[in-house]
This record gives structure tokens, sequence and C-alpha cells, in this order.
């Protein structure tokens, strides 16, 4: 079980660092950095490559934005194998991400009782 | 054109406030007034903007006993929306009036366009001068505020403050101007709006070479040269500029950068202040302080603007910069 | 000054950014936030009815959560600051960009300020990732129609 924690600090370790790589070296702002993770999310979970990633590190895939691509994908993949074509589509509005959900929720709720602040300290 | 003023109004009195961050500043000694809260008091930041614009004037008139029936003119403009912040400060100053935008360089534009009223006797005093509030500019230029992006070093702090100065006809015991140089729109290619200075330095090369050569000056005619917001990357960028023309560095002395050296080395600020607020507030209280002092007898502000908006970067547009520039001297 | 000469001065003058060191900080930012994940997904399978394979999503709403309070306090700016991608990648990030927007542009209202500039920043990311999981299920479906792989 501490094997599990040791490798959600690798693995989650590792996609930041190639988030930052792609921001230093690739120029990229933080929003074409965050859409370059999440679709290289969704062809991981494509390939069938991104559940054993989270088998093996937990929290350290499912964390990362990568994981988004990779619910949806996971979602409409498995619909369409159900339902075929029709599936891919219904798949994905079955099997959005909790993270949008919980986002908005808190973004509202945060909306409601915090104020933008410019201090530095 | 240099612009040369044959009744050399005079800056009468400088009103300056800025916000909680900005008492940090190594100019904060010379403001009129810091305050705690940077939405002073009132509900949103645009406000707050709105409001310190207003407290600025008032304590330029204060300074020179006026009221508002005084003033003849107003002109000012700052970095949000359709200016909103300064148009709406007028509408509570009452005073005839005329919103200028030249980004950063607004602190100078302003008191060129008031100056030449002055000059052709239209006005006896006039508020001119510029501002700009952090939350408010970072919102509309950036991210917001509580987004945890990762700024570079090149990237600098817009500053909370207001610097409004009255221009009225010539004084002796006032520093006068005597020229001005509108600067053309220059753009040497880059788009990096986290880099500002970089954009902008061509731009106040341009504006202090061709000053410098129609008034037939050399840098050493004058004790100071002040840049508004380069940057300590941009000010390198300049001095870098006037080595490759022929200028030996040691020559370059009196070129310094308000922008560089708002924060003092504060590591937080990175390559140091920008906005509108950062030019005016340090040119109407420590230049015109010092001069009155005796400390520089000849000046030459040189207030720096990046003209560009959200929607010319996504849209991938390189970032054109302005500068305007006013020579001052005191007897 | 020409602007290529002008071009060759910026890059002269212009630091790097300190790649090594920016890279470090993010994984071990990020390493740090995937591993409280960890602890918060063991929370709920141990105390909870959940199982590794359901975990994730309270998991994300909890880490959310936390994303929110530091954003409201003004934290999360001064993490992201520090550890740039480290933070910005785990979905964090993703909630401080949906978070930050909604408290900025409280002042405009809930409907038009809110309602409207939610997702400002992060709708890329629901874009490119519904879109993505699309193409990709819907590629997947003609080759395993076409009998190139199985489900």
């Amino acid at each position: 079980m501490v094997m599990t924690f040791v490798f959600a600090f690798f693995v989650g370790g590792i996609i930041c660092a190639i988030g930052q790589l792609l921001m230093d070296f690739g120029k990229l702002t933080p929003g074409h950095t965050l859409s370059t993770l999440v679709v290289a999310g969704a062809i991981l979970a494509g390939m069938g490559l991104y559940e054993p990633l989270i088998n093996f590190a937990g929290a350290g895939a499912t964390v990362p934005i990568t994981s988004f691509g990779n619910s949806l994908t996971h979602g409409a993949i498995v619909e369409a194998e159900k339902h075929g074509l029709v599936g891919v589509l219904t798949g994905m509005f079955e099997v959005t991400s909790s993270g949008i959900s919980a986002a908005v929720v808190f973004g509202f709720i945060g909306a409601l009782i915090f104020k933008p602040k410019g201090n530095v300290d | 054109m240099v612009i040369v003023f044959q009744s050399k109004p005079s800056l009468i009195a400088g009103g300056v406030v800025a916000g909680p961050l900005e008492k940090r500043s190594i100019f904060s000694q010379h403001f009129d007034a810091t305050y705690d809260d940077e939405r002073w008091q009132m509900k949103t930041n645009e406000q707050g903007h709105r409001k310190m614009v207003e407290e600025a004037c008032e304590f330029a008139m204060k300074k020179a006993g006026v009221k508002n029936k005084d003033i003849d003119y107003f002109m000012g403009g700052d970095l949000v929306n359709q200016m909103t912040p300064t148009n709406f400060a007028a509408r509570d100053l009452d005073i005839p009036f005329i919103g200028l935008f030249s980004a950063c360089a607004t602190s100078i534009s302003s008191v060129i366009v008031a100056s030449l009223l002055t000059e052709v006797g239209a006005s006896n005093l006039a508020l001119a001068g510029a501002s700009s509030q952090h939350n408010a500019v970072e919102r509309q230029f950036r991210y917001p505020i509580n987004y945890g992006s990762q700024k570079p070093q090149t990237a600098q702090w817009t500053v909370t403050a207001a610097g409004y100065a009255l221009v009225g006809k010539h004084h002796e015991e006032y520093p006068s101007i005597e020229a001005a140089t509108i600067g053309k729109s220059v753009d040497y290619g880059m788009d990096d709006p986290f880099h500002m200075g970089a954009a902008m330095a061509p731009a106040a090369f341009q504006t202090i070479q061709s000053h410098l050569e129609q008034r037939n000056q050399k840098i050493y005619h004058y004790d100071l040269i002040l840049t508004g917001d380069l940057g300590q990357l941009g000010i390198k960028l300049l001095k870098g500029m006037f080595v490759e023309s022929g200028i030996k560095s040691e020559e370059l002395k009196p070129l310094r950068d308000a922008g560089a050296e708002f924060y003092g080395q504060d590591e937080t600020f990175q390559s140091g202040a920008s906005g509108a607020g950062c030019s005016a507030a340090v040119f109407f209280s420590y230049v015109i302080q010092q001069m009155r002092a005796g400390t520089y007898k000849r000046v030459l502000l040189v207030a720096t603007g990046a003209l560009l908006s959200p929607l010319s970067f996504q849209q991938g547009e390189t970032i054109p910069c302005t500068a305007h520039a006013i020579e001052i001297t005191m007897k | 000054m020409e602007k290529e000469q002008y071009k060759q001065l910026e890059q002269n003058v212009t630091p790097n950014p300190p790649y090594f060191k920016n890279v470090a900080k993010a994984f071990l930012v990020g390493g740090l936030i995937c591993t409280i994940g960890q602890a918060v997904s063991l929370f709920y399978m141990t105390f909870f009815d959940f199982t590794e394979a359901t975990v994730g999503n309270p998991t994300v709403a909890t880490m959310i959560f936390f994303a929110m309070i530091l954003t409201g306090f003004g934290l999360y700016k001064k993490i992201g600051q520090f550890a740039g991608a480290g933070s910005a990648v785990p979905v964090t990030g993703f909630g401080n960009a949906v978070i930050s927007a909604a408290i900025e542009h409280r002042s405009e209202g809930l409907v038009l300020g809110v309602g409207g500039n939610l997702f400002k920043l992060a709708g890329s990311v629901v874009l490119f990732g519904v879109v993505s999981a699309f193409f990709i299920a819907l590629i997947k479906f003609i080759l395993v129609t076409l009998g190139v792989v199985s489900w």
C-alpha cells in the first residue's frame, strides 16, 4: 500500500513535469498545455493504456488532467461496445468526468463567498 | 516633429495616490497617499479605480489651492475597457474632458495635449495624467487574479496608482515644459505579452533619438532621462540599442526607468512595474519634487505604452508600441 | 536598428527560463498533489463503500474542493507561481481555472458574470476532452467493425 503512494507521487510528478516541458520548451500557454494533455489522455485510453496506469499508480493517474480525457473516452468506448455507433455519442453524455460537475458547483460557491484579491502576500 | 512650446507651460502641482502593495515602492515616500484597501472601500475593482483617479486629482488641486470649477480641462486615461474608470471620474469631477488612450504612455500624451491647450491660450489650468489598478487591468489583459499561472522572469507587475499633474501657465518656480515629441507606433515583431519591455524598448529608443536629434541635444544635456515602464529587461535593451548606435555606455548614465526601479529589487515583481499608473505616479511625484528641490535641471520624461489588446494577442498579432516624451526644465 | 538585429539583442538580454529548476519544481509539487489525492482515495476506500475502480470520482471532487479553498484565499496563485505545471496539470488546476474565473466575474452578477465566464479558461479542456473522446471512440468502433482490433 505504501508503494501505491510512491507510484502515485512519481507518475503524477512525471505527468506534471511533461506539462512543464510543454510550457517552457514548447512555449505553450497553460490553456494549450492542458488541452494537449487531455487529448494525450484520450489517446492513451483509446489504446487501452490508461486503465493499467490507474491500477498501477492510483491517484497519480486519476488526479492529473489526462484522466479527464481518459474517463470521457473510456465511457464512450464502453457504450460503443454495447450499443454500437449510437453508443459513441450517448456514452459521453453518461460518463462525464466528476471534475466538471465539481468545478461548476465549487466555482459557484466560491463566487458567492470569495472576492478577488491582488495582494502578493 | 518635435513640438517647442514658446510659452513653456508649467507643472503647477502633482497628485499621486497608490494601493497597498505600492507602499513597498522605493518611490512611496513621494506619493501623497497610499491606501490599505485596493478597492478604496468600493464594491468593485473598477469603482476603486475611479475613486483613485478622483483622489489623485483632488490632491493636485488641493496643493495648488484650486477647485474643480477653476480647472478648464481634464485629460487622462486608463487601460480598462472603454476607459470607464477615467470617464466616470470625469463625470464626478465635472470638468470638460477628453479621454486619451496611449496605453501606458497616456501619462505623457495627456500632458502634451494639456500643454498645447495652454499654449494656444485655451486653458489656464488643466489636469493631465493616467492611472491603472492591478486587479482591473490584469483580469482584462491576462488571467483572473486568483488563477495560478506561472509568470516568467520577463513579466511585469501592473501597479495600482493614479498620477495627475496640474498643467498651467508658465511660472518660474515650477518645472516647465519646453518641448515634446509625439511617438510613432513602432512594431519590432515582438509578440509575447509577458515580455512587454522588449516590445516597448524600440519605441522608447526612436522617440528619444528623434527628440535629441531635432533639439540638437546629446544625452549628457540631461540630468535625467526617465522612461515609463520598460522594466529591468526593457531598460537593458534600450541601453543596448544606444550602445549599438555608437553611444558609449558611460554616457548612458542619465538613462533610467521608473518601472525597473519602482519595486526595488523584489523578485516577487519579476522584471518590475508596469501600467499606466507606473510612469504617472513616478513622474508626477518624485520627478516634480526633485526638480523643485533643484536636484534636476533638465529632464526628459518618456512614457512607454504597449498598444495591444487581449483580442489582438489571441488573433496572433505582434505588439506595436509607442513612446511620448516631454522635456522639462527648472530655472 | 534593424528588426533582425534587435531580435538578436533581445535574445541575448532575455534570460532563458530556468528549465531544470522549473521541471523539478513541477515534478515535486505535482507528485505531492497526487500523493494527497492517493490519501483521499484511501480515505474513501477505507471509510466508504468505494473500490479502486470507483474511487476516482469522489477523489477528484474532493481535490477540487481543496482547490476552491486555496483559490479563494489567494494561495493557489502563489503555489502556481512556484510550481508551474505542477499545480496546473492536476485537476486542482482545472478547478482553479474554473473557480478563479467564477470569483473574478462575480461583480458582473451570477448570470452574466459567473455563468457566462465560468469556463473562460477551462473551456478548452472540456472541448478537447469531449471531442477527442468522440473521435477516438469512433475510430475504435470503425477499427473493431473492420476487424483490425477487438474491444
